[in-house]
């Protein structure tokens, strides 16, 4: 099983040396979903929002589902990258890199959804002029701006290295790298130097991360609105985040591996160990949801009970189901079972499955509360648009076609990392295991 | 201190939506296809709620409630409007400014009886109603939310009839359009802070009460309704 090939690492600078054929035909792909999807916006800036299917009283859908739904992706990397890090989870070099991307790119895409969402998009900047800071929505620009910024830095900060190699490597791209690299030699200095500020950031960064999608859970909790107004929103959120954000390394991953070849840096252990945290975060999601669910029975205020069995009996009942299936019973059962979590197919079906469950639960959580207003009134239902799934599929495209992007530009295996955990790490976690022991000498 | 508050007297509504009309008049609201009108994407002011009610069947089913915007005086969509387009009056008047909304509809879903509109259009009229707007109360472009302002501009046109005949305001110098238009006589209108007022007088009674009040907004339109089923609805 173990095929050693050198120590070179050449394979991680592959993707960036070399590019197949068929990665033109699969951006040309994603460039023409892209573009449709800009003809889709095209046509909603020239006709206003009456080309989506929103209405009165159902005024948020899809584009407040993908907010929700995008910004919980972005808690995939910084937060599992910072947490594994401070954690000294050696299995983590070479996952991190993978998983801050999907957070900085997809994070764009979250806030881009909210101005999709505008019915004056050109009058955005009002939330600075004017700014109401008692209002739920700003907390959010703040707090995704902030972690926009900080996952930034977290992710270009362990670049710096490997930016480094390829400014060596590849003089036809020195114009890129070399500013990039900021003079990376390599010394003492410079190592301790960022060690000890990717240490700092990993450390800021995890109560920025959680603060952001506790704030997004707030502009719902904050409004008095049957089955949003819930104190248990903002950890609910956080979990989802994590959930739905692990489930996307994982895809990611597998992609990575399959396309680049990658098959002995991000291994079936690796995808175990994402698997078994995921496994973990799926029974969270569970307890969350089985405590917010049995409170509302049990409370039986009659306008929540209308949303309650809007959910589980009444016209929402498919999707509560499904979302039920796909973000519990079908990952519990992958994922318990070790059969099926240590290959690379278990853990990549079970997070296929999360994807579409917890995007469920957003939508879950937008629209029915939305149908049923408490002052009775004709209320059509909500179903989407043509110009807003257009915009959806555009956005999982473009998010796709800039991940791509990087890795033409970047590996996306940390190579220093890498050869860190073979040159240090194998003496050092020895090293600290003794240190546990009674056997221990004092140093 | 001045307090503008609206009572409506169920008992006296016979729902014939002349209140609707007379604000579709007054405040310059678009008419919508039946299409359009199917979809949701319709504007008024002022609704009428179908209440159901009477679970023996004795009685007739449905009761239709009017309902405005509540200026509430604890008002959710003020707080959550990210860009101050909603504000408060110190009067009590919960304004809506459109040069300033970003249509980002957080208000909308915010208010506990959906009473604020999106245009989700363009608004047109059809000759000859477009030679007939109100040059008092400004179009609205489409993107931004609206709601009923009490007919605000009533009490700037009261104020400067009183000021030109040299006295202050009258209980009765300012109707919104929905009141002085209420054939059945149901709808009162003035300051619930001066006691000598008709709607204070009647918002004292026994029959009053207000809509959703467990929710601590604090509405400023107070329902009257005596019988069984006056709490509840």
């Amino acid at each position: 099983m173990e095929t050693f090939e050198g120590n070179d690492d050449s394979r991680l600078l592959a993707p960036i040396e070399t590019t197949q054929p068929r990665f033109w035909i699969f951006i040309g792909t994603l460039l023409a979903i892209g573009l449709w999807g800009a003809f889709a916006w095209w046509t909603q800036l020239r006709r206003g929002l009456s080309v989506t299917g929103l209405n009165s009283p159902v005024f948020w859908g899809l584009y407040i589902t993908n907010f929700v739904f995008f910004i919980g992706i972005s808690h995939a990397g910084t937060l599992i990258s910072a947490i594994l890090r401070l954690a000294h989870a050696e299995w983590r070099r070479s996952i991190t890199r993978a998983a801050e991307v999907i957070t900085v790119l997809v994070l764009f895409f979250g806030m881009a959804c909210v101005i999709l969402d505008l019915g004056r998009p050109d009058r955005v900047f009002n939330v600075l002029r004017f700014g109401n800071f008692t209002s739920p929505l700003l907390w959010d620009v703040t707090s995704v701006a902030t972690y926009l910024t900080a996952s930034t830095i977290y992710l270009f900060l362990p670049l710096i290295p490997d930016i480094a190699i390829l400014r060596d490597r590849m003089p036809s791209r020195r114009w890129l790298y070399r500013p990039l690299a900021l003079g990376w030699t390599g010394s003492d200095r410079q190592r301790r130097l960022l060690d000890r500020s990717i240490a700092i950031m990993a450390v800021i960064v995890i109560p920025i991360a959680v603060s952001v999608h506790t704030v997004v859970s707030w502009v719902f909790a904050m409004t008095v609105q049957p089955m949003w107004h819930s104190t248990i929103f903002g950890p609910y959120f956080v979990v989802g985040a994590i959930f739905s954000g692990i489930a996307a390394i994982i895809i990611a991953m597998a992609i990575i591996r399959k396309a680049y070849h990658l098959e002995e840096y991000l291994k079936p252990i690796h995808f175990n160990n994402l698997g078994l945290l995921l496994l973990v975060m799926s029974l969270l999601w569970f307890y969350f949801t089985f405590a917010e669910f049995l409170t509302t029975y049990y409370g039986g205020e009659p306008m929540h009970m209308v949303v309650f069995l809007s959910k589980t009996q009444g016209k929402f009942s498919p999707l509560f189901w499904t979302m039920v299936v796909t973000c519990f019973i079908v990952p519990f059962s992958l994922l318990a079972n070790r059969r099926t979590r240590t290959r690379v197919w278990g853990t990549v079906a079970a997070s296929v499955s999360v994807q579409i469950g917890m995007w469920l639960e957003r939508f879950l959580i937008v629209v029915p509360s939305l149908s049923s207003p408490r002052i009775p009134m004709a209320a059509p239902s909500y179903v989407p648009s043509w110009v807003e799934w257009s915009l959806f599929a555009a956005f999982v495209s473009m998010f796709i076609l800039l991940y791509a992007t990087f890795t033409k530009f970047f590996p996306i295996v940390s190579i220093w990392e890498i050869r860190e955990g073979r040159e240090h790490s194998v003496s050092e976690v020895t090293s600290r295991v003794l240190s546990y022991l009674p056997e221990a000498t004092h140093e | 201190m001045t307090r503008w508050g609206m009572v409506i007297d169920l008992d006296r509504c016979t729902a014939c939506q002349a209140c609707v009309v007379a604000c579709q008049v007054e405040n310059n609201i678009p008419p919508v296809d039946q299409a359009d009108s199917e979809r949701g994407r319709g504007i008024s002011w002022i609704r009428l709620a179908p209440f159901r009610e009477g679970e023996h069947g004795t009685r007739p089913s449905l009761r239709l409630v009017p309902i405005p915007c509540m200026h509430c005086e604890r008002p959710p969509c003020v707080k959550v409007c990210p860009a101050t387009a909603t504000v408060i009056g110190h009067e009590g008047l919960v304004g809506q400014i459109y040069a300033r909304c970003i249509g980002c509809r957080y208000c909308t879903t915010a208010c506990p009886y959906t009473v604020r509109q999106f245009n989700w259009k363009k608004p047109e009229w059809p000759q000859p109603m477009q030679d007939g707007l109100s040059p008092d109360v400004s179009v609205r472009p489409r993107g931004v939310v609206e709601k009923c302002s009490f007919c605000h501009h009533r009490l700037q046109r009261a104020r400067d009839q009183a000021r030109m005949e040299d006295r202050t305001l009258r209980d009765g110098d300012y109707l919104p359009a929905c009141v002085e238009s209420c054939p059945a006589e149901a709808m009162f209108f003035g300051d619930l802070d001066d006691p000598r007022s008709v709607v204070a007088r009647l918002a004292a009674g026994p029959r009053a009460f207000r809509l959703l009040e467990e929710l601590g907004t604090k509405p400023k339109v107070i329902y009257l309704s005596k019988g069984e089923s006056g709490g509840d609805v």
